[in-house]
């Protein structure tokens, strides 16, 4: 079997890639998948801390593309679970470093190994989204209920037509449903309208993905957390199973109208 | 239970909608990469040339871009006035 290369995107920063990637690869992996993440942020990582790896680093990306170490010496094993790595960015160098050939031909050494490569991508349209862009099987566009999210989001997916990698998919992410229901936060139904992609997950705004990231626990490590019950269901759709969306409304509404129109949409 | 015309009011004034109509217009000038200024020049050339033809009105012509999904589509409904043979 072939690992499916998985990139997810945004072109605004802060909106919830590097959120998104480690929760995934977290989610996949309770899962019973092999996973490996790959923080393409290079010279700004963050995917470690988030995981809570950083301790561990010893090789990074560009070591690898450079040939100072082997593959499998900058793949940091996460003991919580039983199958996820992480290979880390480089933090002292540029986006230079790497080329997107670069990345195609780390990603098909990967594929023989594990299920999933789930690559985070840096902000911008620039050479580290392109690096991270080559690569993708499938690409997951986040982005916030927000007006330059938004806009920025249907750049990304614009950009990801053209380089024939789409149609992408899109997850919501820091949805505040009181928000949403007062008329102050653009709906779903709308995001979905404006940016005519199929939608794979909503994550609500949830503070314990905060805390989750002061602990370097990723917040889908928890049972509880609604942010992380999210995770969970978009990790079962990439599976292909058909998992209807969670309420965040607790007085119902918004998002079962959300459901019956995906459904009604068919995908 | 609100009035049809209450609930109509707070959906135009709600922030949510006014950023919904907002974006509609700005995706349409990223997507196609023409800003208003040069979609205005566009039309007024193109009406120069119809009326070249045929007689219009200019203040019932409307041209304008509208969204199918991710693909963007020029639409124009050009009136003809009566006697529009020149
Ligand atoms: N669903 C959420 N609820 C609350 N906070 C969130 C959520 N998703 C992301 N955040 C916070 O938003 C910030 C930016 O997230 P991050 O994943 O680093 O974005 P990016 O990688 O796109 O720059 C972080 O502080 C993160 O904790
Ligand atoms: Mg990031």
């Amino acid at each position: 079997m072939s690992a499916k290369v998985v990139t997810i995107t945004s072109g605004k920063g802060g909106v919830g890639k590097t959120t998104t990637t480690a929760n995934l690869a977290v989610a996949l992996a309770q899962q019973e998948q092999r996973v490996v993440c790959i923080d393409g942020d290079i010279g700004l990582r963050n995917l470690d801390v988030i995981l809570g790896l950083e301790n561990r680093i010893v090789y990074d990306l560009v070591d690898v593309i450079e040939g100072r170490c082997r593959l499998k010496q900058a793949m940091i094993r996460d003991k919580r679970l039983p199958e996820l790595y992480l290979i880390p960015a480089a933090q002292t160098r540029d986006k230079s470093a790497v080329s997107p050939s670069d990345m195609v031909r780390l990603c098909d050494e990967l594929r023989n190994e594990v299920d999933w490569i789930l690559v985070d991508s840096p902000a911008g349209i620039e050479r580290g989204f392109k690096n991270a862009l080559a690569p993708a099987d499938i690409v997951l566009v986040v982005t916030n209920p927000e007006i330059s999210a938004v806009r920025d989001a249907d750049r990304i997916v614009g950009l990801i037509e053209a380089e024939e990698k789409g149609p992408a998919k899109l997850i919501l992410n820091r949805v505040n449903s009181s928000l949403t229901k007062r008329g102050d936060m653009i709906s779903a139904e709308d995001v979905l309208e404006l940016l005519a992609i199929d939608l794979i997950g909503i994550i609500p705004e949830d503070e314990n993905v905060v805390v989750a990231s002061n602990r370097g626990q990723p917040v889908t490590l928890s049972e509880k957390a609604k942010a992380g019950q999210a995770f969970r269901n978009i990790a079962r759709r990439l599976l292909g199973e058909e998992v209807p969306y969670m309420n965040l409304d607790e007085k119902g509404g918004l998002f079962d109208r959300l459901s019956r129109m995906i459904k009604s949409g068919g995908d | 239970m609100d009035g049809f015309l209450e609930r109509l009011m707070r959906k135009k004034q709600n922030s949510a909608n006014a950023a919904k109509e907002r974006l509609k217009l700005v995706l349409i000038h990223d997507r196609t990469d023409i800003t208003p200024g040069q979609m205005e020049n566009m039309k007024n050339e193109l009406l120069q040339v119809i009326s070249k033809y045929v007689n219009i009105d200019p203040k019932t012509v409307k041209i304008d871009m509208a969204q199918d999904g991710r693909e963007q589509r020029l639409v124009a409904d050009i009136p003809i006035a009566a006697s529009s043979r020149k």
